[in-house]
């Protein structure tokens, strides 16, 4: 397990710093921020000043290995037009947007999987039937149009839940936080059931496809054929063989989620780092498009490394390092 | 002493968008306690539907629609799911052809076998490992109690499906299935399991319904044979009568396609052309078209015909002796 855990640790790191290098060239190559930060009518003496109190009269690798250096420092560097760190820039939006992802997953994870359970067992009842009629349409509506639809219906016609914002946060650990509100979960209920619907969907199939092949495997059969009832065949059989290509879609789409929820952001009007990227890319703020994106990676990777965990604590034969049959 | 299984013209049929298919074709036997009858038959015969309508275990779109299954004395057709359940396991139970894919890989083999146990019994865990671990060690898996924390994948084919009959002895239950439970196994360990069931039904008392297309296997463990074809049973008798003196031209058959019926290098004698689709089965006899002794009194369902302890459901019995080949 410790080999397995090293051994998964290494290829981490070294995927982290080909995609800095990625996006450090990929950044580099989108413009030249300079035009951006200096007003036209600045002196060629300023302008020289400025490209190199910025680095950017540097060779491109040692621009990369200043960058690299200050970044194993935690120094992610200062925004271009904020003029403040970036981590703190990025920090201050992240609760937001990490509240409202992971809200709304684990709610897409939890009612998508007993559905799609559900529709499993029972595949060819009326409910079942409208169970994956919703999972198509989950599929299909594109998302901002759901969320103008929820903002349409919700807000505006019934005025049950509000349209936009966090509302009211307190403070816990030293960041803010909605949920712990009653009117800031009042307003994530929409945004989360915006990003929800498709993930949820998805969920659906999956849950659904698992059982329906787990229900028909010998080891149903043979747990029926010894007297198991079936809630605990459910509970103790499928819902473990179905767990692994849920546990990777969860961790794939929280991932995702958490680097593009932009277009429920905005929506919404949800102050998350979506906003804050979309920002700094039409102004070419080169850090924090940069430190955006290495973090994106290292949150895929950090998932990634829980998710093999996670599977490795599930699936005795990945534990012993055997290949699944 | 009467029968701790009576099946009286049982019938089970699916019912599929491409029409209605006679699985299970009023088919009747009865087996005695610690008896070991074995049903053989080509693939797609019935063998296995049998075997899980026994236990109530057909799912939709298929339904046990007639007759009578009486285990212990008690009717099982028609039997609530909840009280089917506290029988299955406990008075009848069923082992399968592939241990790997019976055994849930993500569990240990103690804690499936506790499952298996706490279906009937509320016992202590201390008591309810003693127990687990002293059903391994009756079926040969030594360190039994250390290997209650293994994986099925920690364990050989041979291995995994003492596992499985463990579990299946766990309740000591009247009658087991054993569907095809030597055919994903090496020869040697097919032997070695052949045996040891053998001895376990003897000590146990435990009536089995052994399962298998190869007579070869059957003849070594069954004290009857019955003979399935198209979802009915053709023919029934004590092991050695059959294998010695078929009634059945299809038994005949089967018989006649075993390798060691022909002289070495001789190529095998097949019964010629397949089994008729389920879905679409001539009228009377279902051998007729494969039949060399059928005659137009075939395309009628031969009654059962029994005789000092043996049935058959033919009009053209054969009574020479097996060897002489049915096909002209
Ligand atoms: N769930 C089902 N739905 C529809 N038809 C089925 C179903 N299960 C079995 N059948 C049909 O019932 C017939 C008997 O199948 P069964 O599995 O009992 O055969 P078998 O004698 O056990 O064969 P094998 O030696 O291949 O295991 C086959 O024609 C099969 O197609
Ligand atoms: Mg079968």
């Amino acid at each position: 397990m410790l080999a397995f855990i090293i051994q998964r640790a290494l290829q981490a790191a070294l995927v982290m710093v080909v995609m800095s290098m990625i996006v450090f060239l990929g950044v580099y190559a989108v413009g030249n921020p300079v035009d951006i930060v200096i007003p036209p009518d600045a002196t060629i003496a300023m302008r020289e000043e400025v490209i190199r109190r910025l680095g950017l009269d540097l060779p491109l690798w040692k621009q990369y290995g200043i960058f690299a250096w200050n970044l194993l420092q935690g120094d992610f560097g200062r925004s271009f037009i904020y003029n403040m760190p970036v981590l703190e820039l990025i920090g201050g939006r992240l609760p937001a947007t990490l509240e409202l992802v992971l809200i709304s997953i684990l709610f897409a994870t939890v009612t998508g999987v007993s559905l799609g359970i559900y529709a499993g067992v029972n595949p060819e009842s009326r409910i079942a039937k409208l169970i994956m009629g919703l999972s198509i349409l989950g599929f299909s509506v594109p998302s901002f149009w759901v969320g103008l639809i929820l903002i349409l219906t919700f807000a505006v016609h019934f005025g049950i839940f509000p349209a936009g914002g966090r509302g009211e946060t307190v403070m816990v650990f030293g960041v803010e936080w909605s949920f712990l509100t009653a009117n800031g979960l009042s307003h994530i209920v929409l945004p989360a059931l915006n990003l929800a619907l498709f993930k949820m969907a998805m969920m659906i199939r999956l849950a659904r496809a698992g059982t329906r092949e787990a229900m028909l495997s010998d080891t149903v059969k043979f747990a029926r054929a010894a007297g198991i009832s079936e809630a605990t065949i459910l509970r103790r059989h499928v819902l473990k063989l179905i767990s692994i290509p849920i546990i990777t879609v969860f961790g794939l789409e929280l991932g995702s989620t958490l680097a593009f929820a932009v277009v429920t952001e905005t929506i919404f009007s949800w102050p998350g780092v979506g906003k804050l990227i979309i920002d700094s890319i039409t102004v070419l703020d080169r850090p924090v498009m940069v430190a955006y994106l290495v973090l994106t990676a290292f949150v895929f990777v950090m998932i990634n490394f829980t998710v093999d965990l996670v599977f490795a604590l599930i699936d005795p034969r990945i534990r012993s390092g055997r290949q699944k049959s | 002493m009467s029968p701790v299984l009576e099946v009286r013209d049982l019938r089970t049929e699916f019912f599929t968008a491409a029409g209605t298919l006679r699985a299970v074709n009023d088919v009747s036997f009865s087996l005695n306690e610690g008896e070991i009858i074995g049903l053989v038959g080509e693939s797609g015969s019935g063998k296995s539907v049998t075997g899980f309508s026994l236990l109530g275990l057909i799912d939709a779109p298929g339904k046990i629609t007639g007759g009578s299954v009486r285990l212990k004395g008690d009717e099982l057709v028609g039997m609530a799911q909840p009280d089917l359940r506290r029988r299955r396991g406990r008075d009848i139970a069923m082992i399968f052809q592939d241990p790997i894919a019976t055994l849930n890989p993500l569990l240990t083999i103690g804690q499936q076998m506790e499952m298996a146990l706490a279906a009937h019994e509320r016992l202590s865990p201390r008591a309810s490992e003693d127990r687990c671990a002293e059903a391994l060690e009756r079926v040969g898996i030594p360190s039994a109690r250390a290997r209650l924390k293994a994986y099925p994948h920690e364990f050989s084919g041979g291995m995994r499906q003492r596992v499985a009959i463990s579990i299946a002895l766990l309740h000591r239950p009247a009658v087991i299935v054993a569907d095809e439970p030597t055919t994903a196994l090496d020869v040697s360990i097919q032997a070695q399991i052949v045996t040891e069931m053998k001895m376990l039904a003897r000590e146990f008392g435990v009536a089995m319904i052994w399962i298998s297309h190869d007579l070869a296997v059957v003849s070594g463990i069954a004290q009857r044979i019955a003979v399935m074809y198209a979802g009915r049973i053709v023919e029934t008798g004590p092991a050695a009568q059959v294998l010695r003196q078929p009634r059945h031209p299809y038994t005949r058959g089967l018989l006649d396609s075993m390798p060691h019926a022909t002289a070495p290098g001789q190529a095998l004698r097949q019964i010629p052309g397949s089994m008729p689709s389920m879905m679409a089965l001539p009228p009377g006899c279902a051998f007729a078209p494969r039949c060399a002794f059928a005659s137009p009194a075939c395309t009628s369902v031969p009654e059962l015909t029994e005789a000092a302890g043996r049935s058959w459901r033919c009009f053209h019995p054969l009574d020479q002796p097996a060897q002489e080949g049915i096909t002209s």
